[in-house]
């Protein structure tokens, strides 16, 4: 399935969906199936300054921990509350209702460093055939 | 020689190193630089089982042990009643020679164990959580100070001067990893300020004592935005108001009175509970109840992510193996003493050390160093008739009797007494007259 | 080891659980003395919340949960790294001895010769064994071993004004308590490489290698189970640049009687009882975790150390000692297996538990090679790593062939471990297994791979016989439940 064409996306699986220069941030289907069963997402508190491919805060599986980073920089105006509460949101649904944080964008060019959705599944079917 | 813990003999090599396509076994070792070979080495000859056994029980032979004499010696290492139930239990090769359960379906046994025992500490702590065990009372307490420090992002340990000395130096061997600097205070001059991450007390303190206000502490402490951490006698937790009830936002403590022997030192086992809202940050491992696909209820290992073989440098601690068969130990015992049990002990540890306290207070010449409420161990000034404590003990002994723990350099003539469920009224009056002896009084 | 309905749901009841009120599983004696008035009501608690069993319902409980656990004494752990020998019964019943139990760590020095000539005595052969000079029995497990080394390089350094030395490098095979521990020391860690034949890389250390860094950490075998031919130069390059040399000892059963790691330029190491000593695991403790350091390291070793004086012994505080690690001494109560096992195997039983060790995992590695895939191709040492890949091809993971092999009757190897291979599979045998045990295992594991190509739905369901099928651990991390409640059993 081609990833979602409302977005853009980074090399470490995060993506990130534009409106009104409110950005809505999560991580790819790609990534919840390589990371397993989620079971604890750590993400910094609303009002934090957050940059462009920094991290973001951590996201665990029962055996393992990866790094998130920000797709973009400005500040964090938003938690998913759901996600604290039921983890497996993401696996289910990484891109709707699993979403992470929304970040208010303190510079729209920033986007174009990100990958397209059509770049995002070729870096993905290269990974895969490693 | 043939060692019975190796089954493979001269034929089953060779049959194996036709396997493997060589000629000896030499050639299994060759990526050993010839240089780093080595001829024998300088340990004795090898011992049979029979020659074993004499050889082992000669040198335990050459030690005193305490069982079979009156002893009053606590200050953090103490004698008390291990019914033989735990004995049994931990005795099961089943629990002794397992490993640690990463493999849940085959290791329920432990794992349920576990759970019991984290329970039971959070009963006993009025806590919300608790681990599977530390390796002691003493890096437990430091292991918390670390933990307060990672949450509060503060620098600085505070300490109350009554914190168990041995217990103090451990906390700042632990601290100096980190670069934490340790501040100890006494109990009636407090000086914390917002660089402290926590203030750390033991309940009842190293002589034996409970802080007659702990409640205004515990202000001064979250006050001050720090962690109020308890060191507590777990048996004393039979009788006295748990940590969790004033406050506390750790407790810790040695759960060596819980079932095991003295061991001349170890192993004993830390205990670690915390609040709800530190549980990603507390150390040490944590079982989980779950269920398997046909409901059946299990334990898991669970919140790994915090430990080191997955977050590695960032983990919460670099602990692995723990404590676990002290703590099975101590699960049957507080299973066995149960709620009626525990009561009992407490209260006869406590009703006893008060009868020997009120008695050589009575002595002239010995006077109580404190006033307040004491548990099972109290402070006695002797007279200078004695000799000093170390003098007083030696005498003690020479009528064995094992005197209390010298605490001169703390309190001047002071000794340290320890009266437990295991002291008879007939030990403690003899113990009184022997100290009358001694002192030369009446 | 399943037993059908009677083990039904034995997890749902605890001690909690059992019992009823007024019931105990001792008895204590009554108060002889006066009572004493207790203390006001606000420092006594109300009440607390412990089980109230029967003795017999106690035992009963306490063994049917024994028989829900796998343990050396049932069968075969061929868990690389953790060296799960056979743990001897005579030294249980030595280790409980009253002259050895029945000692209060405070009392007179005068009283306690015994434990104390049993303590020098072991610190010597424990030297003598490493090829190191001065030894601390007073870690209480390897983690803690490796913390007071940590913190004796970083104590040794800030005294010779080089507490610039900020770094520690940490081969990427490291078991994980190697980078926890560096950190716990204040210090930043840094991976080095490990190369194509499963050595530490020489390249990747020497450009790691500068001023900044204060250690390695080293396993050697390593957790590959290879010997690094190149010791001797990276022990070497490391002391030329002014570092430190640690060694993690945990796989010294390949070397025992036969290398010595202060020959080879080990600085500090850390050792392990209750693996290659033999004591018991105990299902995750108590362990034991000596350190051995070389002569120049050893006043700043814990406090206190055995040391002779005229014709006793006495603990001693080393001049510039990190201080304590713990209450007391150590975990005496292991140390007087470890002792008794330095006994049984004498001078010329070290060798045996090498050699035995080293023609076991080789053996292994022959029978299995054929069918699972040998990232490293050399020899050999103690221990042995495959990488589950080829069955992964066919939709089977190296944790289906786990919990299958639970089916067969063993427990599992250490899975996913070293982190450098893929579906990595870790086999140490130890010396304490026969060749028929081997061979059954490594059968097993052949018929595995067969299972994997042929039926491979009963790998991925496994295990079928176990008192428990896998357990939901999403569930178990997300929402835990990590006590027993009052209300309804163990809700949260």
């Amino acid at each position: 399935m081609p990833s979602p064409s409302d977005r853009r996306y980074t090399k470490e699986h995060e993506w990130v969906r534009v409106e009104d220069n409110m950005g809505t941030v999560g991580i790819t289907d790609y990534a919840q199936d390589q990371l397993g069963d989620i079971v604890y997402v750590d993400l910094p508190s609303v009002g934090t300054q957050v940059k462009q491919l920094e991290k973001l805060g951590e996201i665990e599986s029962v055996k393992a921990v990866s790094d998130l980073y920000s797709p973009v920089s400005g500040e964090l105006v938003e938690v998913n509350q759901g996600v604290n509460d039921r983890p497996e949101l993401v696996n289910q649904s990484p891109y709707e209702e699993g979403w992470l944080v929304r970040v208010r964008l303190a510079d729209p060019a920033e986007l174009d460093n990100l990958l397209t959705a059509k770049q995002y599944d070729e870096l993905i079917a290269q990974a895969q055939e490693t | 020689m043939t060692l019975p813990y190796i089954p493979n003999t001269a034929a089953d090599r060779q049959a194996m190193l036709a396997a493997i396509g060589v000629g000896s076994v030499e050639e299994l070792f060759a990526d050993i630089p010839a240089e780093f070979r080595i001829g024998e080495l300088g340990l004795p000859p090898a011992l049979s089982e029979p020659e074993l056994v004499r050889e082992l029980s000669a040198l335990a032979g050459r030690n005193r042990p305490v069982d079979g004499m009156p002893c009053f010696l606590g200050g953090g290492a103490y004698r008390h009643f291990i019914p033989s139930v735990v004995g049994e239990v931990i005795g099961r090769s089943e629990f002794a020679t397992a490993y640690t359960p990463y493999q849940p379906e085959i290791s329920q046994g432990t794992l349920q164990t576990i759970f019991e025992f984290q329970s039971m500490v959070c009963e006993l702590t009025a806590m919300d959580v608790a681990n599977a065990g530390m390796y002691d009372g003493a890096s437990a307490l430091a292991e918390a100070c670390l933990m307060a420090a990672a949450i509060s992002g503060r620098r600085r340990i505070a300490l109350l001067s009554t914190v168990h000395p041995h217990h103090q130096a451990v906390v700042r061997t632990y601290a100096f990893g980190r670069g934490l600097a340790v501040d100890v205070m006494p109990p009636d001059d407090l000086a914390l300020s917002e660089e402290h991450a926590c203030l750390a007390v033991q309940q009842p303190n190293f002589f034996g004592y409970f802080l007659p206000d702990v409640e205004a502490l515990e202000r001064a402490v979250h006050a001050a935005g720090a962690l109020f951490i308890v060191s507590a006698d777990p048996i004393s937790l039979g009788l006295f108001r748990p940590p969790g009830e004033y406050g506390a936002d750790v407790v810790v403590g040695d759960g060596q009175s819980l079932g095991s022997p003295l061991n001349f030192g170890g192993p004993y086992l830390g205990l670690f509970a915390c609040r709800q809202q530190y549980l990603r940050q507390m150390p040490g491992r944590i079982v989980g109840r779950t269920s398997d696909a046909q409901g059946r209820t299990g334990y898991v290992l669970t919140m790994q992510t915090r430990e080191q073989h997955i977050r590695r440098e960032r983990a919460t601690s670099n602990i692995c193996t723990s404590q676990q068969l002290v703590a099975l130990a101590a699960t049957v015992y507080l299973a066995a003493m149960g709620k009626l049990g525990l009561r009992q002990v407490a209260e006869l540890c406590y009703h006893k050390a008060h009868y020997a306290a009120q008695r050589i207070a009575q002595l002239p010449g010995y006077a109580l160093a404190f006033d307040g409420l004491f548990f099972k161990e109290f402070v006695v000034r002797c007279p200078s008739a004695s000799g000093g404590p170390s003098e007083l003990n030696r005498a003690l002994l020479e009528r064995c009797i094992v005197g209390g723990l010298d605490v001169s350099q703390y309190v001047e003539n002071g000794v340290l007494l320890c009266v437990t469920e295991m002291n008879t009224r007939d030990e403690i009056d003899r113990l009184v007259e022997a100290l009358a002896a001694i002192g030369g009084g009446a | 080891m399943s037993d059908g309905p009677r083990q039904a749901d034995i997890g749902a009841r605890l001690t909690f659980d059992l019992g009823k009120p007024g019931r105990t599983a001792c008895s204590l004696p009554p108060c002889d003395v006066p009572e004493a008035d207790l203390p006001p009501p606000s420092f006594l608690r109300r009440e607390i919340n412990l089980p109230e069993l029967s003795q017999v319902e106690l035992v009963r409980y306490f063994v049917a949960l024994s028989r829900r656990n796998y343990s050396v004494d049932s069968g075969f752990y061929p868990l690389g790294s953790c060296t799960m020998k056979y743990n001897p019964k005579v030294h249980e019943k030595l280790a409980c001895l009253p002259g050895f139990t029945s000692l209060h760590p405070l009392q007179p020095l005068a009283t306690v010769q015994g434990a104390l000539a049993l303590m020098y005595d072991l610190q010597r052969w424990l030297a003598d064994i490493t090829g190191l000079d001065a030894v601390s029995l007073a870690p209480a497990a390897g983690a803690q071993g490796e913390l007071t080394g940590i913190l004796m390089i970083k104590a040794y350094l800030a005294d010779r004004g080089e507490e610039g030395r900020s770094r520690v490098l940490v081969p990427d095979s490291a078991h994980g308590t190697n980078p926890a521990t560096a950190a716990m020391g204040g210090f930043e860690v840094v991976t080095v490489a490990s190369d194509g034949q499963g050595n530490t890389d020489t390249h990747a250390l020497a450009s790691a290698l500068d001023d900044g860094v204060a250690a390695l950490m080293l396993t050697l075998p390593n957790t590959l189970g290879l010997f690094d031919p190149n010791i001797g130069r990276i022990a070497e390059m490391l002391h030329r640049k002014g570092a430190l040399l640690y060694g993690d000892g945990a796989n010294l059963n390949a070397l025992l009687g036969r290398a010595r790691f202060g020959d080879m330029g080990f600085d500090i190491v850390h050792l392990n009882m209750h693996k290659t000593f033999s004591t018991p695991h105990g299902g995750g403790g108590p362990g034991s975790g000596p350190v051995v350091v070389k002569g120049y390291l050893a006043p700043y070793l814990p406090t206190p150390v055995v040391a002779k004086e005229g014709e006793g012994f006495v603990l001693a505080t080393p001049e510039r000692s990190i201080g304590r690690v713990g209450s007391f001494y150590g975990h005496f109560g292991v140390l007087v297996r470890a002792y008794a096992y330095l006994r049984t195997l004498g001078v010329e039983g070290l060798r045996q538990v090498s050699d035995n060790a080293v023609i076991n995992a080789n053996y292994v590695l022959a029978r299995l090679r054929q069918a699972y895939h040998l990232p490293y191709d050399r020899r050999c040492m103690h221990e042995v790593v495959f990488s589950g890949s080829r069955q992964r091809a066919k939709g089977v993971r190296t944790l289906d062939i786990a919990k299958r092999l639970i089916d067969y009757g063993f427990h599992p190897p250490t899975v996913y471990f070293p982190l450098i291979v893929d579906e990595a599979l870790m086999i140490e045998p130890t010396e304490t297994e026969s060749k028929e045990a081997l061979d059954a295992f490594c059968d097993a594991l052949l018929a595995i791979d067969r299972e994997a190509e042929e039926e491979p739905q009963v790998v991925k369901e496994a295990p079928h016989t176990a008192p428990v099928g896998r357990l939901d651990e999403a569930t178990a991390a997300r929402r835990p439940v990590l006590r027993w409640r009052r209300e309804v059993g163990s809700e949260p």
